[in-house]
C-alpha cells in the first residue's frame, strides 16, 4: 500500500463492494471509514491509512467520479478541520477510537469553545475557569462566536486551571460535552441579520478527567495544532477562475450592461486579476504541498481571501444602484452551516465583513507575517511573565 | 468566462533553482550595486564585460531559441529565471530587449537571413533590438519606416537599449519586416537622458539605411515579441520587488531610534508585511506567465495581461515603500534604492501600462466596459 496506483484499486474495490447507487449513505460512509479511506493519512483502524496527506486527492476523484455520497464536509467542518487533528495528535487511544469515527460520519456534530467576550485576538488571556473535583473538573465561564453549538453534540473546550502562573501555562484543554445541563447556548445575532454564531454560557459543567486532551497546563500548545487547522481550512480550498465572490459581480455585469460605468469598470478589473492572482497562489501554495515543499506562502491566503471578499462585495452593492439599496431579509434565522457567497449582495458584502476577524483578524496575521515569515521584532510582551491572575482587566 | 484546460506548473524546477544560483553568484561578484552605480555615472549604460559572461560564457542569451537554430534551446521559464535574478541586480544588460524581446520576433521569421542573425543573436556575439518604443504594447500597430528603392527613413523613439545594439530590426511601410545595421550610413542613434540609467532609451534615426528583408510580414514576429517580453518583465519586476523588500527589512531589523529597532514598529511591519502578500501574489503570475508561455497555452494571452496589470504595481508600490522606510538615506544618490526605483517605475510603462492590459483583458475574459 505504497503508491497511488494502489490506493486507487483500494478504492475501486469498495466502490465494488458498496455501489454507491444501490447503497444507503450511511452503510457506504461506514463502509469508506472502515476502509482507511476516510483520511488516508490518519492512521490504520481510524479512517485512514497511514500514508501521506497527498494521496487523499486520488481517492477523492474516485469517488466523485462513481457519484459516491460525501460526509457533507461543510456542515462538520469544524469537527474535521480542527477537532480531528487534534484528538489525533493529542488523544488517548480510547478517546480516538471514541470520537473520529462518528465525527467523520457526520453523526456527531463539533464546536469550539475558544473566544470569550475578554479574550478574541489575546486568546491566551481566557478566563473560563476549570477546577478539579476528584476525577471531574468543574468548568464556569463564557464562550462567544462559537458556530454550531445549537447542533453541537461535542466541543473543543480551552480553560483556566492555574491563575496563579502566566496566561499561556495555565490553560488545559477538553473536550466538553454540549447536552450537560450546565450548557447553555443562545444565538448571537449579526449584522447579516441571522445567528450563525452562538453565546456559550457554561456553569457548572462536570468534565471527567478522561475528556482532557494532552497535558494539565499544556492547553495552549495542544490548541496551536487547532488553531493552524483553522487558518488553513479558511483560507486554503482550490478554486476555478472566477470561482468564490468575484464569479457573483461578474455575472451582474455580463447580464447588466445597464448597469456598468467607467469607474465601476476599472475598479472590476483590478479586482478580477486580484482575484486572479491570488487564486494562482492557491493553486500554487498547493503544488508546493503535494511536492513536499510547504513553504510560508499559506500565511498570507486568509489575509487576500478577507480583503477581496469584503472589496469584491462591496462593488458588486454599488453596480447595483437602487437595487443595492435593499436587502433579501432580516428575519433571525440560524443556519446550520455558512455560505460566504451565498444569498444576496447585500448579505455577502455584510457576512464578508467577518473575513478579516473570524480565524485570527487581519491585524494579527499581519504581525504574524512579520514576525514569522520576514522575521521582524515581535510586539513588546508586558505580560510574558505576570501571572494570569494579576493581568489587567 | 471558460477556465484555462489545464493548470499552469507554478513552482521552479530543480534545473531552474540551479540555473539561478549560477546566475545570482555570478551577478553577486560583478553586479553589486556599487558597481552600477559607478558605471551609470560613468556614461557608460551597459556593462560589455558581464554582458560577454552571462551571454556568451553561460549561453543565457540564447535559452529561448532551438539548438538547431543554435541555440540552448531552453524556454521561457528559465529565461524568466534569469530575469528574475537580472531584476535584482539592476543588471545593465540588454538580456530582455535583446535575447527576449529581438529573439522572439526573429523565431517568428523563416529563412536564411533569420537564422542568421537568430544564430547571432543566440550566441550573445550580436545584440539585437526591436525598433519598437519600450511602451510598445501587445496588439498595437507598431510605428514603421519608410521603405524607398530597398533603403529606410523614419524616426523611432523610446527604443531601449539601441545604443547597446549591433542589429536592428525594424517594422517597415510596406508590412516586412527589415534588418538594419547600426554601423551602417544613414543609421543614428540618439542616446536620451532617460530615467532608468540601466535600460535607458533612444532615439533611433533612419535616413536613407540600407536594410536587409528579414520576413514579409512583420506583423506577426511585432506581435509576438511584444507578448513575450510583456510576461517575462513580470519575473523582472519580481525580482525587483524581492530585492527591495530584502533590503528593506534588512536595514529597519538594523536601524535604532527611540531606544529600539525601527522594525519592531506595528505600523511599519504591517507595511512590510502587505508588500510580502504582493510578492506572493506577483510570483505566482509570473510563473503563470511564463508557464503558458513556455508551454504555448491558449490561455496565455490572459496570463500575461494578467501578470502585467499586477506587476507593474507591485513593483513600483515596493520600491516606493523602501525609499520612505529607508528615511533619509533613502533619498540619496548614494544609496541604491533609487535605481530600483527608477527600474521599477520605468517597467511599469514597459511592454504596456497597467491600464493597457486592462483593456485588453477586459475583451479577453468579456468583461466589456459601458457603451459608449
Amino acid at each position: 500500500m505504497t503508491d497511488a496506483s494502489d490506493l486507487r484499486r483500494r478504492t475501486q474495490d469498495l466502490l465494488a463492494a458498496h455501489p454507491p447507487a444501490t447503497t444507503d449513505r450511511t452503510t457506504f460512509l461506514e463502509a469508506r471509514f472502515d476502509a482507511g479511506l476516510a483520511w488516508v493519512h490518519f492512521p490504520e483502524g481510524l479512517g485512514g491509512l497511514g500514508l501521506p496527506r497527498t494521496l487523499q486527492a486520488v481517492v477523492e476523484a474516485e469517488l466523485a467520479a462513481a457519484g459516491a455520497p460525501d460526509n457533507d464536509p461543510r456542515r462538520i467542518g469544524i469537527g474535521l478541520g480542527m477537532a480531528a487533528p487534534t484528538i489525533l495528535q493529542y488523544g488517548t487511544e480510547e478517546q480516538k477510537r471514541r470520537f473520529l469515527r462518528p465525527l467523520w460520519l457526520g453523526e456527531e456534530v463539533w464546536c469550539q469553545l475558544f473566544s470569550e467576550p475578554g479574550a478574541g485576538s489575546d486568546l491566551a488571556a481566557l478566563g473560563t475557569r476549570a477546577v478539579r473535583d476528584g476525577d471531574d473538573w468543574v468548568v464556569n465561564g463564557q464562550k462567544v462566536w462559537t458556530s454550531s453549538a445549537h447542533i453541537a453534540r461535542w466541543a473543543i473546550l480551552i480553560a483556566r486551571t492555574d491563575p496563579d502562573v502566566p496566561k499561556h501555562r495555565g490553560i488545559t484543554y477538553f473536550v466538553c460535552d454540549m447536552t450537560d445541563p450546565g450548557v447553555e447556548v443562545r444565538p448571537l445575532r449579526q449584522i447579516t441579520g441571522e445567528a450563525e454564531f452562538n453565546e456559550v454560557f457554561i456553569s457548572g459543567v462536570r468534565i471527567p478527567d478522561d475528556r482532557r486532551l494532552g497535558e494539565v497546563g499544556d492547553g495552549w500548545r495542544v490548541a496551536q495544532t487547532t488553531l493552524n487547522n483553522e487558518r488553513v481550512a479558511i483560507g486554503g480550498s482550490a478554486v476555478p477562475r472566477e470561482g468564490g465572490m468575484i464569479g457573483k459581480v461578474t455575472a451582474t455585469w455580463r447580464d447588466r450592461p445597464e448597469l456598468r460605468t467607467h469607474d465601476l469598470h476599472q475598479r472590476l478589473l483590478d479586482l478580477w486579476v486580484e482575484a486572479e492572482a491570488a487564486r494562482l497562489t492557491g493553486a500554487r501554495l498547493r503544488q508546493q504541498l503535494v511536492a513536499g515543499q510547504p513553504g510560508p506562502e499559506g500565511a498570507g491566503m486568509k489575509l487576500s481571501f478577507a480583503r477581496l471578499n469584503q472589496q469584491i462585495s462591496g462593488l458588486e452593492v454599488e453596480l447595483l444602484g437602487e437595487e443595492g439599496l435593499l436587502y433579501e431579509d432580516w428575519t433571525m434565522v440560524r443556519p446550520e452551516q455558512v455560505d460566504f457567497t451565498g444569498r444576496d449582495a447585500g448579505y455577502r458584502y455584510l457576512r464578508s465583513k467577518g473575513n478579516s476577524i473570524e480565524g485570527g483578524t487581519s491585524e494579527i496575521l499581519l504581525n504574524i507575517v512579520a514576525e514569522r515569515v520576514l522575521g521582524l521584532p515581535a510586539e513588546p510582551r508586558t505580560d510574558k511573565d505576570v501571572a494570569w491572575k494579576d493581568l489587567a482587566r | 468566462m471558460s477556465a484555462p484546460a489545464t493548470t499552469p506548473d507554478l513552482l521552479y524546477s530543480q534545473e531552474e533553482e540551479d540555473l539561478r544560483a549560477a546566475v545570482r553568484d555570478l551577478l553577486g561578484d560583478r553586479c553589486d550595486p556599487a558597481s552600477v552605480l559607478a558605471r551609470i555615472e560613468s556614461g557608460e549604460a551597459h556593462d560589455p564585460t558581464l554582458w560577454k559572461s552571462l551571454a556568451e560564457d553561460m549561453g543565457l542569451a540564447g535559452l529561448l531559441v532551438p539548438e538547431e537554430r543554435g541555440g540552448q534551446g531552453a524556454g521561457h521559464r528559465e529565461a524568466a529565471v534569469v530575469l528574475e535574478e537580472l531584476g535584482r541586480a539592476v543588471a545593465p544588460v540588454p538580456y530582455l530587449t535583446s535575447a527576449v524581446v529581438a529573439t522572439e520576433a526573429l523565431l517568428a521569421c523563416t529563412g536564411p537571413e533569420a537564422d542568421r542573425l537568430l544564430a547571432g543573436l543566440a550566441s550573445g556575439r550580436t545584440v539585437g533590438v526591436l525598433a519598437v518604443s519600450l511602451t510598445g504594447t501587445p496588439g498595437d500597430a507598431p510605428r514603421t519606416a519608410t521603405v524607398e528603392n530597398g533603403a529606410l527613413h523614419g524616426e523611432f523613439t523610446g527604443v531601449a537599449d539601441a545604443r547597446a545594439a549591433d542589429v536592428l530590426l525594424v517594422p517597415g511601410g510596406d508590412g516586412a519586416l527589415y534588418a538594419v545595421d547600426t554601423t551602417a550610413r544613414g543609421v543614428a542613434v540618439t542616446p536620451r537622458v532617460s530615467l532608468d540609467l540601466t535600460r535607458p532609451v533612444d532615439t533611433v534615426t533612419l535616413d536613407g539605411a540600407a536594410a536587409t528583408r528579414v520576413a514579409d510580414d512583420a506583423a506577426g514576429p511585432v506581435e509576438r515579441a511584444l507578448r513575450a517580453g510583456a510576461g517575462l518583465l513580470a519575473s523582472e519586476q519580481l525580482g525587483i520587488a524581492e530585492r527591495v523588500l530584502t533590503e528593506t527589512v534588512g536595514y529597519l531589523k538594523d536601524r535604532r531610534q527611540f531606544n529600539r529597532q525601527v522594525g519592531g514598529f506595528q505600523a511599519l511591519k504591517h507595511r512590510l508585511a502587505r508588500i510580502w502578500l504582493d510578492l506572493v501574489n506577483l510570483r505566482a503570475v509570473a510563473r503563470s506567465a511564463a508557464d503558458a508561455l513556455a508551454t504555448g497555452s491558449e490561455d496565455t494571452d490572459v496570463a500575461v495581461a494578467v501578470a502585467q496589470t499586477y506587476a507593474g504595481r507591485v513593483a513600483v508600490h515596493a520600491a516606493e515603500e523602501a525609499v520612505q522606510l529607508h528615511g533619509g538615506i533613502g533619498m540619496t544618490w548614494e544609496h541604491p534604492t533609487h535605481l530600483y526605483l527608477k527600474r521599477a517605475k520605468a517597467d511599469s510603462l514597459a511592454y504596456g501600462s497597467a491600464g493597457r492590459h486592462k483593456e485588453r483583458l477586459a475583451e479577453l475574459v468579456d468583461l466589456r466596459g459601458p457603451s459608449a
